[in-house]
């Protein structure tokens, strides 16, 4: 048998690229003592495709679509991300209809990324229904953004100066009733996973992440919030219609998997709130503004938005022509991957999934 | 009414009076042998469909429904395209335990099918340590695991083998336990008499609590050992991809695929044998007219649609349950099973000593 | 805290700064090996409290590299942006904060990766995205490759 053992008798082993439970082209080495975690070192860089430099070489109407491909989960918002950050830069201000339906867009994809991660977060734990009932849901979320975008994943809707069209005029009852449906069926995964013996045995007080370590890692979104880290830019940095609104910020303070997940779940009915607020009362008015040309002017300007998964940042240096100097995206999965050895270390393989799958790590958002 | 010994001595008789005894006792196991391996395989294949079926309907899907009506052909269809797949061989892997390994698994599923009665006189062999027989056999399969895993020189096949040992050698005793209650209960390890013993009412109903107790155990135990459902941590697929049939393909593979179905039969029909009455059907009271027409259906149909609900059970664990980990297999195993079983043996020994089972 | 408080408080620690021209935040251009000791001082002193790094990056100038740290304070969310311009295009080297911040390890990894700066005193300054053996640092701007996109 020809078993490398490493000095001292390290026993390596290599989940992924491909793996079932890294959800995509991530790599973790792992030492293991026995079923135990001794230390994790992720290696990324699978799926880098030098977004940021391919920015450099497009317009910035030109470049929104690649931002779908970071985090494919919460496209709306990375597009609504580059599209504040040029606004800003142009110092100019879309109608308050724009700003609206943006923000039901942004919304609806937050909810539709937790479900996925629901689903997915079920099936990291070895209960493979919950994958079907989370999809069910997310599909008519789907719906919705074919109906009004024309695409369900990378929708590349929302674009500096306003939205590429307006939305499907059916698109108002769709959300009311969407919002309807999915409260009666929100209840339906805390019966199946929420309340569950095994699932609380396998998550409560797995991978505990102090406030500190989240800040000091920079572990935003729901991953930070669940530690008691106050990170929410809706609430801190407010942008589109989320002033027009009350949004609360979802913590827990226990920072476990457990209290990650349960503040994705809340946050779903958090975001049912906000849309419910927000569905009615969209305002007419232009979903385009009228401008001469998309560019920043000289520049360095810098957004921060909340996607699913945490701060997004687009910092953008310009020179003032039609593309950018410089376009660095501070990814949310990027910060919040690297935590994984900190909060691995000591516990078993299973719980190593476990707390991969609470920190919701979409790869592609990691290498950009 | 439905007794299939006369037809099994009818057969005997002519092959004894036709042929020598040497030749009649082949031509007898011959048959045996393939009327065995052909339920095996209709088995494993129904089996593997019912699951499709049962977890399709819990997850808001059809399953399979393209091949044949309902789909029914589905698993054939797929046996074929797994015998047709290409046997991949493992550089550097040990070749003779890796090849050998599934066929310890699926021939110790194939001798536990063996003494299983399916109806009156249907059952292969009635040895007289019927019990203990089954456990034996059935926990060789076993070893066929940690070879495949030890043999595929691969690390995740490893440690799914190593957590697949530890969790078969503990829910062992917890499945021979529980057995061993009904055992204390009925006073023999052969299945004819243990089903005779339920003429008058099957175990689980008039062994009290502890019998229900024991079966309760017992069903927990059994999944355990066939590395399914909750406890699947020899597979994992979420943590070691595949476990210890990681390295396999092909034909291979589908011998460990359907050795886990066939144990799960097993189990199954060792828990309708011992706590549901086997191929007793089903009596209330002394209601003469329904008893009758309970007894008008026939002991086969009675045996499986037990075994069947017992399979309902296990797959239902599965497929609405997350996984265990290997410190929570072993603690509920070692720190609640087997006290509690333990607490049960002895309770049951008092109540069979003191005659108050009914 | 507001810029003009910012701007004494980093003008008393380190005289040589000069304000940036973004307007969006408050910007200061730092001497390379002054940021390490201002970046503490931030953390450390009371009324600021930048406890959280949410973006460290670089970007290739005319006038040399420069490396952008954008600060935040999570109990006053005031936010600060340092700015080290390393004029030095062939040999980029500036002191790490990680020892600071957890989170500017993986940021400065990426930056080393993709704009070749050294930062001084790293624990594990590795490629992080490319492969070891990858030649050039593909986010400067005279970066040429065989199979660029470039028009």
């Amino acid at each position: 048998m020809d078993i490398e053992l490493k000095e001292k008798e390290e026993y390596i082993i290599n989940m992924g690229p491909q793996h079932p439970s890294t959800h995509g082209v991530l790599r973790f080495e792992l030492c293991l003592l026995g079923e135990q975690v001794k230390y994790v070192i992720p290696h990324c860089g699978y799926i880098h495709r030098g977004i940021e430099k391919m920015c450099e070489h497009l317009t910035y109407p030109q470049l929104v679509h690649l931002t779908d491909r970071m985090d494919y989960l919460s496209a709306h918002i990375n597009n609504e991300a580059v599209a504040l950050c040029v606004e800003k830069s142009m110092n100019v201000e879309v109608s308050d209809r724009v700003k609206y339906i943006r923000t039901i867009l942004s919304e609806l994809t937050r909810i539709a990324s937790h479900q996925l991660w629901w689903s997915a977060f079920g099936m990291d734990l070895g209960a493979l229904t919950t994958f079907f009932y989370g999809l069910r849901d997310r599909e008519k979320i789907l719906d919705i953004f074919e109906e009004s975008t024309g695409s369900r994943l990378t929708q590349s809707f929302i674009t500096p100066g306003g939205l590429m069209g307006d939305v499907h005029p059916n698109f108002q009852k769709r959300v009311a009733e969407f919002i309807k449906y999915f409260r009666k069926k929100l209840p339906e995964y805390d019966q199946l996973l929420t309340g569950n013996v095994i699932f609380r045995e396998r998550t409560k007080g797995i991978g505990i992440m102090s406030k500190e370590d989240a800040i000091d890692y920079g572990v935003t979104g729901p991953s930070g919030r669940g530690s008691g880290f106050h990170c929410d830019i809706r609430k801190i940095e407010p942008y589109s219609a989320y002033p027009f609104v009350e949004v609360n910020e979802v913590t827990l303070t226990e920072g476990d998997t457990y209290a990650r997940y349960l503040v994705r779940i809340k946050e779903m009915w958090e975001s049912l709130n906000i849309l419910e607020q927000l569905v009615d009362n969209v305002p007419a008015g232009p979903i385009m503004l009228e401008l001469k040309a998309i560019k920043a002017p000289k520049g360095e300007y810098y957004q921060r938005v909340e996607t699913a998964r945490g701060e997004l940042g687009v910092y953008i240096v310009s020179d003032g022509g039609p593309s950018p100097a410089r376009m660095k995206f501070r990814s949310p999965n990027f910060s919040n991957l690297f935590i994984i050895n900190k909060l691995a270390a000591g516990h078993k393989i299973a719980d190593l999934v476990a707390i991969s799958g609470s920190l919701d790590l979409v790869i592609p958002d990691i290498d950009r | 009414m439905y007794d299939f010994a006369p037809l099994i001595d009818s057969i005997t008789s002519y092959l004894n009076t036709n042929f020598s005894p040497f030749w009649a006792g082949l031509l007898a196991m011959v048959m045996l042998g393939l009327v065995l391996l052909l339920i095996y395989a209709v088995l494993g294949l129904y089996l593997v469909y019912a699951e499709r079926k049962i977890c399709a309907r819990m997850q808001n899907r059809m399953g399979p429904n393209r091949v044949g009506p309902m789909g029914l052909f589905q698993t054939i269809a797929d046996l074929i395209k797994l015998l047709l797949k290409e046997l991949i061989f493992i550089r550097n892997a040990d070749n003779f335990l890796f090849n050998i390994a599934p066929f310890i698994v699926i021939v110790a599923s194939i001798m536990a099918i063996g003494s299983i009665p399916f109806g009156k006189g249907l059952q292969a062999i009635d040895l007289n340590i019927g019990v203990l027989y089954i456990l034996a056999i059935s926990s060789m399969g076993v070893i066929g695991i940690l070879i495949a895993g030890w043999a595929s020189n691969s690390k995740y096949s490893v440690i799914g083998a190593m957590r697949s040992g530890a969790q078969v050698i503990s829910y062992e005793l917890s499945v021979g336990l529980a057995l061993l209650c009904i055992i204390t209960y009925a006073g023999t390890m052969q299945f004819s008499e243990i089903i005779a013993s339920q003429q008058n009412g099957w175990w689980i109903f008039k062994g009290h609590l502890p019998a229900m107790i024991a079966f309760a155990v017992y069903l927990v135990a059994g999944t355990a050992e066939t590395n399914r459902g909750p406890f699947d941590l020899a597979e994992a697929e979420s943590e070691l991809t595949a476990g210890f049939h990681t390295e396999y393909s092909g034909i291979k593979f589908a011998f460990f695929f359907l050795a886990e179905y066939m144990n799960m039969f097993i189990i199954a029909a060792v828990a309708t044998t011992l706590f549901l009455g086997g191929w007793l059907p089903f009596h209330l009271f002394q209601w003469q007219g329904f008893n009758q027409v309970m007894d008008f259906i026939p002991p086969v149909f009675w045996f499986f649609g037990k075994t069947a609900f017992v399979i309902y059970l296990m797959m239902w664990f599965k497929w609405t349950f997350p996984r265990l980990r290997i410190d929570q297999l072993l603690a509920l195993e070692w720190k609640y099973l087997l006290p509690i079983n333990l607490m049960n043996l002895i309770l049951i020994s008092f109540l069979t000593l003191m005659q108050w089972h009914f | 805290m507001q810029t003009e408080q910012l701007t004494t408080l980093i003008t008393s620690w380190v005289p040589s700064q000069q304000p940036g021209v973004s307007k969006q935040y408050p910007e200061f251009i730092l001497p390379a090996d002054q940021v390490h000791f201002v970046a503490q001082s931030l953390k450390a002193h009371p009324e600021t409290k930048m406890d959280y790094l949410f973006c460290l990056t670089a970007n290739d100038r005319k006038d040399g590299f420069h490396v952008v740290y954008h600060l935040t304070s999570t109990v006053y969310h005031h936010v600060v942006v340092l700015k080290v311009i390393l004029p030095d295009k062939e040999n980029p080297s500036v002191p790490t904060v990680s020892d600071i911040w957890r989170s500017a390890e993986y940021f400065e990894r990426e930056v080393y990766d993709l704009f070749g700066i050294r930062f001084e005193n790293h624990p594990d300054l590795r490629r992080l995205f490319l492969e070891d053996d990858w030649v050039g640092f593909p986010l400067r701007k005279d970066y040429k490759d065989s199979f660029t996109l470039e028009r």
